[in-house]
């Protein structure tokens, strides 16, 4: 009834990768990247969320509707996020008549 | 639960459906906070410089360590849960007690974070003005609100976390969970990593927008 699941070694070896990924995301933050910045910091927790989801939560030893689950949960949020940023960087540049010029400036 | 309920066919299938109903529970709270997040990536967007200025007010040495708290706390949560699945009754109390202590270490350095912003006015409903006299207050008002809607919405969380984990200690010691009928620590583990989780992609968004000075 336990269904398979790491060994105390792995979960060490995940907890380590964890610290380390974590000191990473805070000296990549003091690296002056611009745009850059969100984006590596987070790729960097979209990794440490994997290893978390896949050893911790025994993901990598579970069923596919499982995993299906998590997968649909994650594009609901990814419509969210992606729907909404479309609005708002949308905004202004589209002019709502025809005759209308788009605004110089949007914020 | 050794004993299998009676609408399921074994005990297998009832710790399937057990861990399927966790899961579906864990995706409906990623869209509660994703509603947070949506509202903080529109935010950013509008007003980035705003954003880099007031995210560096937040200490960052404190969210560092309070992150790495939080993934000892799901270290030690994952061996509690082993030590369950192997029968190791101490050894899973001892887990379990210490997931707690670092859970309420979490709380704590929270606290003492919002009571540094209280003590700045950095606070809804407190008229600070702005940080920099040359940038409106809204926007700032914006992100002082969402830092604390989120981790605080975050750290009820831990708390109802630290309440379901104590619950767990008493019948744990009595050695209620063991090789077959430890499923409450595995649903309890599912729901404090998910707290972990947030706190990842929370602690980065936060604390770390631009610190290169």
């Amino acid at each position: 009834m336990t269904g398979a699941h790491p060994s105390t070694k792995t979960y060490f070896v995940a907890y380590i990768v964890l610290l380390a990924l974590l000191a990473l995301t805070v000296a990549v933050a003091y690296i002056p990247l611009g745009a850059g910045n969100m984006l590596a910091a987070l790729t960097i927790a979209c990794i440490k969320a994997a290893v978390v989801v896949l050893y911790f939560m025994h993901v990598r030893y579970s069923s596919q509707l499982v995993r299906l689950s998590i997968g649909a949960g994650i594009l609901c949020l990814a419509i969210l996020i992606a729907f909404t940023l479309a609005d708002y960087q949308t905004r202004g540049r589209i002019p709502t008549r025809l005759e209308d010029p788009p605004p110089l400036e949007m914020r | 639960m050794a004993t299998v309920a009676h609408h399921f066919d074994d005990l297998e299938q009832q710790r399937e459906a057990c861990t399927f109903g966790m899961w579906v529970f864990l995706v409906s709270e990623i869209m509660f906070f994703g509603g947070l997040f949506a509202v903080y990536m529109a935010d950013r967007y509008q007003y980035p410089e705003v954003f880099i200025h007031a995210s560096r007010t937040l200490d960052v040495v404190l969210g560092t360590i309070n992150t790495a708290v939080l993934l000892t706390s799901s270290f030690t949560m994952a061996l509690a849960l082993a030590a369950a699945h192997e029968g190791r009754r101490r050894a899973l109390v001892l887990w379990l007690l210490a997931t707690i202590v670092l859970a309420g270490a979490f709380v704590a350095i929270k606290a003492s974070e919002y009571a540094a912003k209280y003590e700045d006015h950095l606070a809804p409903l407190m008229d600070s003005g702005a940080l920099d006299q040359s940038l409106t207050p809204e926007p700032e008002k914006l992100f002082f609100g969402l830092y604390l809607t989120m981790t605080g919405l975050h750290a009820l969380h831990v708390l109802i976390g630290i309440g379901v984990l104590t619950a767990l200690t008493v019948p744990a010691w009595k050695g209620r969970f063991d090789r077959d009928r430890s499923l409450a620590v595995e649903l309890s583990a599912l729901y404090w990593h998910f707290v972990d989780l947030v706190w990842i992609f929370l602690f980065p968004l936060l604390y770390l927008i631009d610190r290169s000075a």
